[in-house]
């Protein structure tokens, strides 16, 4: 199971968060965040449900606003200027956990949709990439369908193609595979594993330890709005350090 | 999803079970399956054909269909269809030159082509444009006799149309396309400039057709179809803005458009007519007159409108939060999140009300004549007036009820197929 360790500290830094901090009205549920982010490094973020793994991620492209700190990303600092906001989600790629494609466009639609009316490229410069994007998800037939024909493996591997689409440097993952059903977790994670091969900047939350073992360089465990631990995964699952990660990882490998 | 579910019902499935065919079977089944059953299916098909033997007696056996006047008429002792004969015109046209009826009757029939072509989804473009365009000329024209377009309307509509192209396809269209829109939008703006500061003159294109009839003079079937045709049709993307002005972050935006949709739905129509038809005059300076029909279509449209937005409001409540998420995290900017993700998407799932919403109002129309406009239902009412033809309301209700069935069934059945053409593909 061992890799080998990938070295970064050369890469230049595409996501970084100087002390972030936030609250939903009294609720403070982000709590002094610092995290950097090199290019081309996977990050699997991992903690107890509602201990704002998926509000911070939400915070790199702005659909969660954060407080206090600060949060550049692809060194663009994130302000509410509406420019800044816009820059910035051109260049990072969100994957929801309930895919959230849009219902009345068929799949195809769903992909250029974003290229053809924020890039402003050419219908069918954007067909053509959206194609290609369907045959490395591996569903090219279904270009012409609707997402509700679609079972939900195939609907988070077009919900992942449509985000390539925009040709991202950063990929964000909230939960990707826990609403799919059993038989369909692989073939997505399949996709991502692809797709971190190809030197993609990852930021994924999810609990399939196996995938965090296989691809990510470090391991991120959230705990009540802090990052509790973080070390490359192979010593995060066999020697943690902090007493909440141990029993969180008792609580989800051993059930 | 559906190979799948195949695939497993290959193993052990079998037939459904076997039910009687045919329509003997099918009237067992349903009309007959008990005593009880088959009790209340005969009463209430002896009731229903009870009903229809008399009125068939009364409307075709005993009718009389020609007659000089009414106490002639009344001798049958039927329905006096001879009153239709002699009144329609002026139910369906009121008082409009009794020898110029056609115009109206063409106008009717344009309005209906404009209406029909727009029900079809392959007209939904540019094409809508065309067909509104035209058909709206046709119908004032012919209604009017003579329409005059300000060179100010020419300028207006150059900016409007120039600036809408050069903001919305901008690095889309080809560059040719482009340098159009810019140059309508320049030319557009620059000439309404002018115009306002005097140095370009009041200028128009006339175009007298047939004599000049007024508003006043209009009544009937056109009277309806324009008041409910255009005043929906304005009504919809004015109740658009509202609904999501109502969800504006804006709290300025968003208390200006809850405080006018609360206010508006909570007076009745009647009374806003009459404001619009005695008060407003008195807010105007003196000598503007603003034509009393053009009144009470705004009335209707601000009436409407309010309905609409809370229609709409609904739709737009019920789409998930990741359907905004999904097209925020893309970097769509608010016009394109609501125009492509949204409304397409809240507008289907309020077919039904809102067509429902519009029926109401096609009927509703009728309360112009509080403010003196005589529409379908009012020139029917007037009909009844003639002293030769007294005692006779019902064949004449019975006939206005007939035609409004016609456009309202219509409608319903157009919200059905509409509801199912554009789900199509879309369900599980
Ligand atoms: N929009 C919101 N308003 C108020 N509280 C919220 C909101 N979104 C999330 N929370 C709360 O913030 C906490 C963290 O949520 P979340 O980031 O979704 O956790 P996780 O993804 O780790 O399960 C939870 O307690 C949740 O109830
Ligand atoms: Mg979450």
């Amino acid at each position: 199971m061992a890799r080998q360790r990938r070295d970064l500290s050369a890469a230049p830094t595409v996501i970084e968060l100087r002390s972030v901090n936030k609250w939903f009205g009294q609720f403070h549920v982000l709590t002094d965040i610092n995290l950097s982010v090199k290019q081309s490094e996977k990050i699997v973020v991992c903690g107890p449900s509602g201990s704002g793994k998926s509000t911070l991620i939400r915070c790199i492209n702005r659909l969660e606003e954060h407080q206090e700190g600060d949060l550049i990303v692809d060194g663009i600092t994130l302000t509410n200027d509406v420019k800044n906001i816009e820059a910035i989600r051109r260049e990072v790629g969100m994957v929801f956990q309930s895919f959230n494609l849009f219902p009345h466009l068929t799949v195809m639609e769903n992909l250029t949709l974003a290229p053809v009316w924020v890039k402003k490229m050419p219908k069918k410069e954007a067909e053509q990439i959206a194609m290609s994007l369907l045959e490395r998800v591996r569903i090219p037939e279904q270009a012409l369908k609707y997402p509700g024909q679609l079972s939900g493996g195939q609907q988070q591997r077009v919900a992942i193609a449509r985000a390539l689409c925009m040709r991202p440097k950063i990929m964000l993952f909230d939960e990707p595979t826990s609403a799919l059903d059993p038989e369909m977790v692989k073939e997505v994670l399949d996709v991502m594993t692809e797709l971190a091969g190809e030197g993609m900047t990852m930021l994924v939350v999810t609990h399939e330890m196996g995938f965090a073992r296989a691809v990510a360089d470090r391991v991120i465990f959230m705990d009540r709005g802090e990052i509790v631990e973080q070390n490359e995964p192979e010593t995060f699952f066999n020697s943690p350090q902090n007493e909440r990660t141990k029993t969180f990882l008792g609580q989800i490998l051993h059930h | 999803m559906a190979d799948i579910a195949e695939r497993e019902r290959a193993g052990k499935a079998r037939a459904a079970p076997t039910v009687e065919g045919g329509a003997l079977g099918w009237l067992r089944r349903n009309l007959f399956s008990s005593w009880g059953n088959a009790l209340t299916t005969v009463v209430l098909l002896g009731f229903v054909v009870w009903i229809g033997i008399w009125f068939v007696d009364w409307a075709i056996v005993h009718a009389t269909f020609e007659a000089a006047n009414g106490p002639e008429c009344g001798k049958g002792q039927g329905a006096c269809w001879a009153l239709i004969g002699e009144k329609y015109r002026y139910i369906f046209f009121g008082s409009f030159p009794y020898e110029q009826h056609w115009r109206p009757l063409f106008a009717c029939i344009a309005m209906l082509a404009m209406l029909l072509l727009s029900c079809d989804r392959r007209m939904w473009n540019w094409r809508l444009l065309v067909i509104w365009t035209v058909g709206s000329f046709v119908t004032f024209l012919l209604m009017f006799g003579e329409l005059r377009f300000p060179l100010t309307l020419f300028f207006l509509v150059g900016l409007v149309a120039g600036g809408i192209g050069w903001g919305m396809r901008a690095g889309i269209a080809s560059p040719r396309e482009i340098a159009i829109h810019k140059a309508l939008t320049i030319v557009g703006g620059i000439g309404l400039a002018l115009r306002i500061v005097g140095v370009i003159p009041a200028w128009g294109l006339e175009i007298n057709a047939f004599s000049y009839v007024e508003t006043g003079l209009w009544g009937g079937l056109p009277v309806t179809l324009i008041l409910a045709t255009y005043g929906l049709v304005f009504a919809f993307p004015y109740g658009i803005l509202l609904a999501l002005g109502r969800r504006s972050n804006l709290p300025l935006v968003k208390g200006l458009c809850v405080g006018f949709i609360e206010l508006i739905r909570g007076v009745p129509l009647i009374s806003l007519l009459i404001m619009a038809s005695v008060m407003l005059p008195l807010f105007l300076p003196t000598g503007s007159n603003i034509d009393k029909f053009l009144r009470a279509l705004v009335a209707v449209i601000l009436f409407a409108g309010a309905y609409i937005a809370e229609i709409i409001r609904g739709g737009l409540q019920s789409l998930p939060r990741g359907q905004f998420e999904a097209a925020d995290a893309m970097g769509l900017n608010y016009l394109q999140k609501t125009s492509l993700i949204i409304l397409p998407q809240a507008l289907r799932v309020v077919i039904p009300p809102l067509i429902n919403t519009f029926i109401g109002f096609f009927k509703d129309t009728s309360l112009v004549l509080i403010i003196g406009i005589f529409d379908f239902l009012n020139t029917a009412n007037q009909a009844l007036v003639d002293p030769n033809w007294a005692g006779f309301p019902g064949e004449v209700y019975i006939f206005a009820a007939a035609i409004y069935f016609v456009f309202c069934y219509s409608m319903s059945r157009y919200s059905k197929y509409l509801e199912v053409e554009l789900n199509k593909g879309t369900r599980r």
